[in-house]
């Protein structure tokens, strides 16, 4: 046991991620929603740069297509029009179709990718579509481990 | 041994927000503090049209054809609903930054600006993003402690910051910003149709039975002074509401909000030019009008997660369900 809890410190130790790491929007392309692939240097210990770009890359296709203008965007907003916008308390509009793709697309990645590392990756929706963050899951487990381990001396396990 | 069951109301995201909103319908419904102004605007609107289908559309749809009031029954409606999904919807309002993202911010201002000698003003917060080979300002808002993104503007009626802010428009008791602006020119387009329609319509009644019974005794039959005031009241609107139409008819083919036009932001001194636009008056119009339907990022009718503490201390046994966030009953037992 006292080994396991010393482990439990040199993670602390080496976990670099004290706090959450936002990564922000990329405004390059105007106002439509993209968010910047540049590699944070908190991560660097965590995770492998390929697979973040890949998965930020992703994210920006999704909002791509959910907000390309194109001839889907305007036949739904001519048919809504035609029906004084009546029609959307029945109907889901595309972008509310690809929302739920990504959600479901985030907790794909963290099941398989982010939470093995001991990240968790949050929807952007849930923070206004400003930033994806990065939590550092292991936080929690070390938080656990402590007070365990206080527990144990204030016992006299 | 009695068995009692306490209905717990759910909290929902809505209840905690911060800003001046008012909230109908369990949060369904947002709309700014003041809401006499829009009362007013119902009641212009549904007075004048009772009035014209009461009084007129009788003789109009037998003098000249049943459509006339059909039509304007249609045109009525699409007023109402563009005027209700403007004044009900969330305009595009951002959320505050969260402790975290708040502190991340700091961190990072700190960071750019270095050491700050005690006494010097700190350099104001303002982040350069290029777009489309314009340099854009973002400005930091102290209130919601976020970097506005671009044409984001904080709404001081309204203690929000809201996307594609346009103006806050005490007409339709809200703010006008990304999400509602397209319901918001349609509803000054079709009002302004509405207007000239019944305008029109008022004089052709008129005509009409001067022309069966002649000027002066028109205005005997006629009830009271009554077609006269909605004239009055069409002739000022028709002005004011095509004026408006107008002018935002002219922001969307350029692109442009109300508040970049105000400011001056895109007026072409400085050889700046306005990023957003298409250059193309029919992408502009595109864009604005038949672009997607933004979703709506506040999350009002989420349930809120409550740190609950227990309610009654005193029952020795109680059943609670283990996610006490989806349940509203709690059954409790007394031993």
């Amino acid at each position: 046991p006292a080994d396991t809890f010393h482990n439990l410190q040199e993670l602390h130790h080496s976990a670099s991620l004290a706090t959450k790491v936002f990564i922000q929007r990329d405004y390059s392309d105007s106002t439509i929603c993209k968010f910047q692939t540049k590699f944070p240097a908190e991560l660097d210990s965590r995770i492998e740069r390929s697979l973040f770009e890949e998965t930020v890359k992703t994210l920006n296709c999704y909002y791509g297509e959910a907000e390309k203008i194109g001839g889907q965007s305007y036949l739904e907003g001519c048919l809504a029009c035609a029906t004084a916008y009546i029609i959307f308390l029945c109907m889901e509009t595309r972008y509310e179709k690809i929302l739920k793709k990504i959600s479901m697309y985030i907790q794909e990645q963290n099941e398989k990718i982010y939470a093995p590392r001991g990240l968790l990756l949050t929807d952007p929706i849930e923070r206004g579509m400003r930033v994806v963050s990065f939590a550092n899951t292991w936080d929690v487990f070390l938080s656990v481990g402590t007070t365990l381990k206080e527990l144990c001396t204030i016992y006299k396990l | 041994m009695s068995a009692v069951m306490i209905t717990r109301k759910v909290t929902r995201k809505w209840e905690k927000l911060p800003g001046k909103n008012t909230f109908c319908c369990d949060g369904r419904v947002m709309m700014a503090r003041q809401k006499g102004v829009f009362y007013l605007t119902l009641f212009l609107i549904i007075g004048t049209c009772s009035l014209f289908f009461a009084f007129e559309c009788p003789y109009l749809a037998v003098h000249l054809s049943p459509a006339i009031p059909v039509f304007a029954v249609l045109l009525f409606v699409f007023v109402m609903a563009m005027l209700l999904r403007t004044s009900f919807s969330d305009p595009g309002v951002l959320p505050r930054a969260l402790p975290e993202e708040a502190n991340f911010i700091e961190m990072e201002i700190e960071a750019a600006n270095g050491n700050v000698l005690a006494g010097q003003r700190p350099p104001p917060r303002i982040k350069n993003v290029q777009i489309n080979n314009q340099i854009v300002k973002l400005k930091y808002c102290y209130t919601c402690k976020i970097f506005r993104p671009p044409r984001a503007s904080h709404c001081s009626i309204c203690d929000n910051c809201v996307d594609r802010f346009d103006h806050h428009c005490p007409w339709v008791g809200n703010c006008v910003g990304k999400r509602n602006y397209r319901y918001f020119y349609l509803f000054t387009l079709s009002l302004s149709l509405l207007t000239i329609y019944i305008f029109a319509f008022d004089i052709v009644h008129v005509v009409l039975r001067s022309v069966d019974s002649g000027f002066v005794n028109t205005i005997k039959e006629t009830p009271g002074t009554y077609p006269f005031i909605r004239v009055l009241v069409c002739f000022f609107t028709l002005w004011s509401v095509v004026g408006l139409t107008g002018f935002h008819t002219y922001l969307i083919s350029l692109n442009q909000t109300t508040n970049e036009d105000i400011k001056g932001s895109w007026s072409g001194k400085n050889r700046v030019q306005n990023p957003y636009s298409h250059k193309n008056i029919i992408e502009n119009c595109c864009e604005v009008l038949c672009g997607p339907t933004y979703p709506s990022v506040l999350d009002r009718r989420g349930v809120m997660l409550e740190d609950s503490t227990s309610p009654n201390p005193s029952d020795a046994s109680t059943h609670k369900s283990s996610n006490p966030v989806s349940q509203t009953t709690v059954r409790q037992h007394f031993l």
